[in-house]
């Protein structure tokens, strides 16, 4: 039965092969204010619902926190938003014209949305320079990478994002050398260098200074507005210290949206957190 | 791109280039220059050993820029080795012309034997040059990209991978065995006559196939820096060591794989059909899985990841084979068994590890660095 | 063995093995018997007339002595012989112009003499008619049914009016249900050339469910012969039902050996299941775990030579041992420094492998050596006329059965079991719990190379012994562990068993090298689908 749908499928008349289908336009449109699209997704792994009927907008610029007990779905969310894992069921839009669930990761990090993992991965055999250079954006096909040379103005902004991440004098170092606080730093340097319209910021000041922290705040507060940007993190110092609407996820949904002190005395908010 | 900056920081590279140079020159003289009764003269039968042992060279090389750059442990790459093997052995067959045993002009004689009526299609082409040339690089190479566009879209990877190229190899043997197939089955491809009008058994002709050996592995080398030193060379280091990270940062890991492992079976192909007129057979011993294990583990001892090292183990094993061979047979096997082992476990960086380290002891200061990926 | 289990259609044999079951009953030595009225029948035979030899013949067939049947063969044969100097009754064959002699009841060879001394009894038409009858009831009325069936399918191939009439007496009171069915085929067989219709159409009918080749060349008679159209077409009918018939033993013929090579396929590969599915070790040396097993079974029958029968059960415990210390010393002395990096684990094992194959090859020799089977392994279960299952391809079957059942048990149910799951699952949570890993390591090791030693027992009743006996399974095994899904008992399980009834489908059109070829490249293609294998590791465990 299955294969007779996929025929009845491939020979719609409303609709072309995949293979003849024009390449999939990644221009991104935010005429309507927002900037990411998430409607009705459930994704399940063995029965336990990870997330459950999840409805989440991003604005374009905002910069947006997730909190939310372990289990809540966070990571799972972003697995979503960046193509590493299928939703059973919703819809997934970058702005207004990019179906997300059409995109394999590579294409939604060309689409621009950039990532950077709870746990920092860096290129670790890499120097710190070829690791922000390899996350620049630009062609990454493989003729063009074998082709590739730095033009001055990739290497000043590469200079720039060292300066940013104060990582200038471990330029030449392999970045398996750096500390956890300094791998930190290089991935959002290399998340800089995708120039990506929607960051994706996985718990950032783990295993963070208190200093590196207020760097780290005051940097993603910068990008906010040019960028938009979602940061989950556990930390609810940081997250006060950023945060303007803060969404708490539980179960797999949202739970509550507003400001952090709307949700600091929201009920329900208090009895996941403190309840039991 | 030009020379002098593929092999800045390849120190390595530089000193095996110079050496490959050295004894591409050296040994035309010793062997057709000096005379036969000297002690300096080189035998034809020696030139013949170093230019298979060039050809193995290649190969390695071929490997190490999957394994060592990409992380894939190619477990088949002894297929690819035999495909353009096979292809170069077609064109010898069909150069006998009527000076087979049965004296067919068009038919090879094992397909006499087997009362071939006529030549399968496959078979056509084969006698002009040019177009064996095209299949040493055309059969290795889609073989390698339809493999690998399977297995790399699926994101089969590791242990996996290697299991299955290694079946890949398999299958193949056990094909290659077959009347059927139209490759001589059991006996493969022999008694070849003459290569491009040169009778293949001359001193002359020898020297030349030794040459061209020389100068495919010192162009396969390059090739291969080419790759490494280009930011390709870079992402494809990223895909070893993070191929989820280097999926989120936008490249393609699939195509950055296909691309690679592609080129290195053509490499690899090149190399078996260099390999093939100098040992004068082709048969489906070549396919062997042990063979292709064989290689990796000349890899492991050159030490993987800098390419000349590839050079090195291939060499030094398979000078070690010949010697080990002909003095105490019985015990090569414990010596390949027990470099495996002691390898793995002592030396995971390889004889190429060993002279890095010995260099960096001497230096007080590292060398100043040049600026990696430099306009 | 039973009378079902006995020589159905396998004419020769069946004949053979009649006339061998006849001698070996045979005791006395002295031409005196101490059963006067087989006695007195022999005196008759020395009669001229014929009519005083058939009353012989008749005094011979009631006495119910043992010989007797044997004694009317020859006769039948106009074979039987008086030796002139003590009247003692001979066997006699013509050796260029002199006899070869044997005594008729004992066969004690008697050598060589000339026709002179010998008196032949002689036989005219009549008389053999009747012995040729009197054999048939001598037969069909023993006691022993494997006697009553031999008997019957001889009347098969070589039908006889006379005896038919004796079978059809016989057949009411016949208890055994193999030797009445032979009955009612032979019946049938001489119904279907009736005059009467009925008869006929009635005995074509009987036969329609017989696989015996004499009913299938009855029928083909008939169908090619017959002038009458409704026996045609009764007869054709018949033979394509006889042909389905045929059709589904074949298949099932296939699916047993499929099976059977299935659990060789499953015995190699599930000690590689452990050791690669629950602990992630490549293990390139597990064929050579398996030679040997396959080894130790030699060993240990050069230990026992006299006790074949039993040295399977010494040898599988034996190869446990040997295997499972080996693989115990293989993973404390290299594997426990390469947890983590998979592809040299495999390099290193690989060298494992070369050295234990060179150990074997200069410390025993580079040749195969010979492994017996014990003698319950030879011989087959006959299903029906056309279906045997061979003894040894049966007990592999069993075989391997019980070692999954074992290995799951052990898994499931024990301490260590327990533990390994543990391992497997979460190490260093494990760890915090008390459990000692490497210990657990070197156990679930072990257990898996036992069970290659166990494997190898078997290999060893079924291919050749020798050095490279493990690398012709590794890739093999590799293959059912990694379609199954690495982590999964059950899946090795399916996976085996269905590999090797694919394989041995498709060799009766591919022929058996590209049917393992194509069976290669179904794997290779299924992976790309499902790179987990038939039964996946669920849950967040898999990603790590």
């Amino acid at each position: 039965m299955k294969s007779l749908d996929n025929l009845r499928e491939s020979m719609r008349r409303d609709q072309v092969w995949d293979f003849m289908m024009p390449p999939v336009n990644l221009q991104l449109d935010v005429k309507h204010g927002n900037i990411l699209y998430l409607e009705d997704v459930s994704v399940s792994f063995d029965g336990f619902k990870a997330i459950n009927d999840l409805n989440l907008y991003i604005e374009a610029g905002e910069l947006r926190c997730i909190i939310g007990p372990n289990g809540a779905g966070k990571t799972t969310m972003m697995d979503i938003i960046t193509g590493k894992t299928r939703p059973d069921s919703g819809t997934a839009w970058f702005g207004q014209r990019i179906d997300l669930l059409r995109l394999s990761e590579p294409e939604i990090a060309q689409a621009g949305i950039g990532r950077k993992f709870q746990k920092p991965t860096v290129f670790e055999h890499h120097k710190v320079f070829e690791n922000l250079e390899l996350a620049m954006a630009g062609d990454k096909g493989v003729w063009a990478s074998f082709t590739a040379s730095l033009s001055g103005e990739q290497r000043d902004r590469i200079d720039e994002v060292l300066g940013i991440t104060g990582l200038s004098e471990h330029v030449r170092d392999p970045a398996g050398k750096l500390s956890h606080g300094q791998k930190q730093w290089l991935e959002i340097g290399m998340l800089l260098m995708q120039q990506p319209h929607l960051l994706l910021v996985d718990e950032p000041v783990a295993g963070m200074t208190h200093q590196e922290m207020d760097r780290t705040a005051e940097l993603l507060t910068s990008l906010a507005g040019k960028h938009s940007v979602v940061v989950v993190e556990h930390d609810m110092d940081f997250v006060r210290s950023i945060a303007k609407t803060v969404t708490v996820l539980h179960q797999g949904s949202v739970l509550a949206e507003g400001t952090m002190d709307e949700v600091q005395n929201d009920p329900k908010v208090i009895e996941v957190y403190l309840g039991e | 791109m030009n020379l002098t900056k593929l092999l800045t920081n390849d120190r390595g590279g530089q000193i095996f280039l110079a050496i490959l140079a050295l004894v591409a020159v050296l040994v035309p003289i010793l062997n057709l220059v000096v005379p036969a009764g000297s002690a300096l003269h080189m035998p034809t039968y020696t030139v013949t050993l170093l230019g298979k042992y060039l050809t193995y060279a290649l190969l390695a090389v071929a490997v190490d820029l999957v394994w060592g750059y990409l992380g894939i442990l190619s477990l088949g790459h002894g297929a690819f080795f035999a495909l353009g093997g096979y292809a170069m052995g077609m064109y010898l067959m069909r150069q006998i012309g009527d000076r087979g045993v049965y004296g067919n002009p068009e038919l090879p004689d094992f397909m006499v034997f087997l009362n071939w009526k006529e030549l399968p299609w496959f078979w056509h082409g084969f006698d002009q040059f040019w177009f064996t040339a095209l299949m040493i690089l055309l059969v290795p190479g889609v073989l390698a990209f339809v493999f690998g566009w399977l297995a790399f879209r699926s994101r089969v990877t590791g242990v996996y991978l290697s299991i299955i190229t290694q079946a890949l190899t398999y299958a193949l043997m056990l094909a290659f065995f077959r009347n059927e197939m139209g490759f001589g089955g059991n006996n493969g491809l022999t008694d070849f006559k003459d290569i491009l009008g040169f009778d293949i058994q001359s001193d002359a002709t020898r020297i030349g196939l030794f040459l061209a050996s020389a100068i495919a592995l010192a162009l396969g080398y390059l090739v291969c820096r080419a790759i490494v030193t280009s930011r390709l060379g870079r992402v494809a280091v990223a895909v070893r060591d993070a191929e989820d990270r280097t999926r989120f940062i936008g490249y393609r890991v699939e195509h950055v794989k296909l691309a690679v492992f592609t080129v290195s079976a053509m490499l690899a192909g090149v190399a078996g059909a260099l390999y093939v007129p100098q040992v004068g057979i082709i048969n489906p011993g070549e396919f062997n899985p042990l063979n292709s294990i064989e290689i990796v583990i000349w890899v492991a001892i050159g030490g993987r990841n800098t390419l000349y090292g590839a050079v090195i183990g291939a060499i030094l094993v398979n000078y070690g084979k010949t010697y080990f061979t002909g003095v105490f047979p019985e015990a090569w096997l414990f010596a390949l068994g027990g470099l495996f082992v002691l390898v793995t476990l002592f030396l995971p960086q390889g004889i190429a590890g060993l002279l890095r380290k010995r260099r960096k002891a001497t230096q007080t200061a590292p060398p100043a660095a040049a600026q990696e990926g430099a306009a | 063995m039973g009378a079902s289990q006995f020589f159905w259609g396998r004419t020769t044999v069946a004949v053979l093995r009649f006339m061998l079951l006849g001698l070996l009953v045979v005791a006395p030595l002295s031409q005196a018997s101490d059963n006067p009225t087989f006695d007195q029948g022999v005196e008759l035979l020395k009669a001229r007339s014929f009519n005083t030899k058939t009353d012989g013949v008749d005094k011979i067939a009631a006495s119910g002595h043992p010989a007797a049947a044997q004694v009317l063969v020859y006769l039948l044969k106009s074979d039987l012989y008086f030796r002139e100097s003590d009247q003692r009754l001979v066997y006699g064959q013509r050796d260029g112009r002199n006899y070869h002699i044997s005594d008729a009841l004992t066969s004690e060879d008697l050598g060589t003499v000339n026709k002179r001394e010998l008196d032949k009894i002689k036989t005219n038409n009549r008389l053999r008619a009747h012995i040729r009858s009197t054999i048939a009831t001598l037969n069909l009325t023993s006691p022993d049914a494997a006697v009553r069936l031999a008997g019957v399918s001889q009347l098969l191939d070589k039908p006889d009016p006379d005896a038919v009439d004796i079978v059809r007496r016989q057949l009411d009171q016949e208890s055994d249900k193999t030797v009445a069915e032979a009955m009612r085929t032979v019946l049938a067989l001489e119904d279907i050339k009736s005059e009467d219709k009925n008869t006929a159409l009635g005995a074509i009918e009987q036969l329609s469910g017989s696989l015996l080749p004499a009913a299938r060349n009855g029928l083909q008679r008939i169908a090619d012969n017959s002038t009458d159209k409704d026996r045609k077409r009764a007869a054709a009918k018949a033979l394509s039902a006889i042909q389905t018939k045929l059709q589904m033993n074949e298949l099932a013929e296939t699916l047993f050996f499929g099976l059977s090579l299935g659990s060789v396929l499953v015995l190699a590969a599930i000690g590689l299941a452990i050791t690669f599915g629950v602990m992630g070790v490549i293990n390139m040396a597990h064929g050579e775990l398996i030679m040997l097993g396959a080894y130790t079974t030699y060993i240990v029958q050069l230990l026992m030579p006299n006790h074949i029968d039993l040295s399977l059960f010494v040898a599988i415990p034996a190869a446990f041992v040997v295997s499972g210390l080996v693989g115990i010393g293989i993973e404390r002395g290299v594997i426990r420094f390469l947890y983590g990096r998979p592809l040299e684990t495999l390099l290193a094992t690989f060298g494992i492998s070369l050295i234990l194959q060179q150990l074997v090859r200069t410390g025993i020799s580079a040749q195969n050596v010979a492994v017996e089977n014990p003698s319950w392994m030879s011989g087959s279960l006959e299903i029906n006329a056309v279906l045997s299952l061979t003894y040894n391809r049966l007990y592999i079957i069993v075989f391997a059965l019980i070692v999954f059942a074992a290995l799951l048990v052990i898994l499931k149910k024990t301490a260590l079991g327990l533990q390994v799951r543990a391992v497997s699952q979460n190490r260093p949570m494990a760890r915090a719990m008390g459990v000692r890993s490497a210990w657990v390591d070197a156990m679930t090791f072990g257990l898996g190379s036992g069970i290659a030693g166990v494997a190898g027992v078997a290999l060893s009743q079924l291919t050749n012994v020798g050095p490279n006996l493990g690398q012709a399974y590794i890739i093999d095994s590799f293959m059912v562990v990694v379609f199954g899904g690495v982590g999964n008992l059950w899946g090795t399980l399916v996976a085996g068993m269905s590999l090797g009834v694919v394989n041995k489908f498709l060799e009766p059109w591919a022929g058996a090298v590209l049917a393992k070829i194509l069976v290669l490249v179904f794997i290779i293609l299924f992976i790309q689908k499902r790179p987990r294998g038939l039964f996946p590791q669920k849950g967040r465990a898999a990603e790590g």
